[in-house]
């Protein structure tokens, strides 16, 4: 029987690492994430855990202590947002490229500056292209699951990458929403027990970690990474299967809500996604076919399903809480547009940065979001493909 | 006696069949790999001149100097990486030190 609790994402995430009981957790606090390595202290203080639990004087040691750990053979954790994922970043590309599968939970939150606490993704979309796989989370339940499935994920023996799990700074880490939690044993039992191929602690196989890759080889090394990323589109579906035979809970590449007969949709992340549907709930109500698909692995990028998705529809918005300053859409929007060139030309698209810094999003200006769309669908005509939504004009 | 060996790293070799990350899983692969062509100066052993008084060799960083039966060689060139270390010891002037062509 499934547990019934009432938790903050923060917390959810933190119970999954205590029935995870992975070997190490080094990490750093930092607003909104600082209560994941809290609440997991906590555990260890208790003996809850047998975990090693490093406390380290910045987010850069933090991501290093975890490299040098999984290195080891250790199943290693931790969790960080916004300023402390930057500080990690070069360790980031030196996890991935190394092949260690460290599981992080970011909680996102937006980059200074100017200085600013609150939730957008301008901290993991900066992360993006440092080969670490992402999931992204609608609500604590989902970042439960999701920490639980990156594991198998990461170890996966023809993937061997890192994951991070996000999901949004206070709306999702700090809420208390309603929650159902696997019992000890079968989490145990579904992540097992990591027996790394290499470690360095295995003194009958001696082996070198992280060298000197000249022109010669470092290019075959990436390739090496490209393809583990490939393979890491079908494991991320086996486990999410394994992982609904134990929950009843569905996990794929991303959610499509109500898109069956959409005309106009949008694509979207993270907590927002939960607002949008309300809207899409008032829109069909008024009997107006609108739908929504709410990403959940943006590395590897679902290009071909996800425009696929996207083809039956006359028009759509891809929103991204996250500007990359390229003056052609956020991140997102360039990447789904890509994929809808290939797969989805006759259906239109157009960008909205919105909620940047902690922003509302409010169920009004998604609806705004969908009367643009169908002024589009009606007239075949986009006035504008570049838009920020919730600003002050 | 040569240790076997599990792999052996070489430049025509897929990525297919690389150790994942760039892993060396082997010890004592160092012989696969030249490291000579680094350099930008290269020494010249002006053997008329040598003493064998073998200062040069100790002092070597990369193992470059072979000796033989007490008597220095000519430089392994795969290896010198022409740091010049042996001709600043030299008490005889018998290391020209010249710039790689």
């Amino acid at each position: 029987m499934a547990i019934k609790d009432k938790l903050s994402g923060n917390e959810a995430i933190a119970v999954a690492m205590r029935q995870i009981d992975p070997d190490v957790v080094a990490a750093f606090p930092i607003t909104p994430s600082t209560e994941v390595p809290q609440y997991f202290s906590q555990f260890v203080a208790n003996g809850q855990v047998h975990t090693e639990f490093v406390a380290v004087e910045s987010e850069h040691s933090a991501m290093s202590a975890c490299i040098g750990a999984e290195a080891a053979g250790a199943r290693t954790m931790t969790a960080t947002s916004s300023q402390g994922l930057a500080l990690m970043w070069e360790m980031l590309y030196i996890a991935a490229s190394m092949r260690l599968p460290i599981v992080m939970a970011v909680i996102n939150r937006a980059l200074s500056g100017p200085i600013n606490i609150h939730n957008d993704h301008s901290d993991s979309m900066g992360a993006r292209d440092s080969g670490w796989i992402q999931l992204y989370c609608e609500n604590n339940q989902e970042a439960y699951d999701n920490l639980i499935q990156a594991i198998r994920i990461a170890e996966h023996k023809d993937v061997q990458l890192p994951v991070m799990v996000c999901y949004d700074g206070f709306i999702t880490s700090h809420a208390v929403e309603n929650i159902e939690l696997l019992e000890d044993e079968k989490v145990k039992e579904f992540v097992g027990e990591y027996k790394p191929q290499y470690s360095l602690l295995d003194k009958d196989h001696p082996i070198s970690m992280g060298p000197l890759d000249m022109p010669a080889y470092y290019f075959e090394h990436k390739r090496a990474q490209a393809e583990a990323m490939k393979n890491a589109k079908r494991v991320i579906l086996e486990v999410a299967q394994e992982f609904e035979k134990l929950t009843g809970r569905k996990y794929g590449y991303f959610e499509e809500y109500k898109m069956e007969d959409a005309e106009v949709g949008i694509v979207i992340m993270n907590s927002t996604a939960g607002t949008a549907k309300f809207v899409v709930n008032e829109l069909r109500k008024q009997g107006i076919k609108a739908g929504l698909i709410k990403l959940r692995v943006f590395r590897p990028f679902p290009f071909e399903e996800l425009g696929k998705a996207l083809s039956h529809l006359k028009a759509v918005a891809i929103m991204d809480k996250a500007d990359s300053f390229s003056t052609a859409g956020g991140p997102l929007f360039t990447e789904v547009r890509s994929a809808m060139f290939d797969y989805a030309r006759d259906t239109k698209a157009v960008s909205y940065i919105y909620g940047l810094g902690g922003r509302d999003v409010r169920p009004d200006e998604i609806m705004k979001v969908y009367q643009d769309l169908l002024e589009i669908a009606r007239t075949g005509q986009v006035k504008s493909t570049f838009n920020y939504l919730g600003v002050r004009e | 006696m040569t240790k076997e060996r599990k792999m052996n790293i070489r430049e025509d070799m897929s990525w297919r069949d690389m150790p994942q990350g760039g892993h060396i899983i082997d010890a004592g692969n160092a012989e696969d790999f030249k490291t000579g062509d680094w350099r930008s100066m290269r020494p010249v052993w002006l053997q008329d001149k040598c003493k064998q008084c073998l200062l040069c060799w100790p002092v070597c960083p990369d193992m470059a100097i072979p000796v033989e039966e007490g008597k220095r060689k000519d430089f392994d060139f795969d290896h010198c990486k022409g740091c010049g270390i042996c001709v600043e010891v030299c008490p005889f002037k018998a290391i020209d030190f010249v710039e790689e062509e």
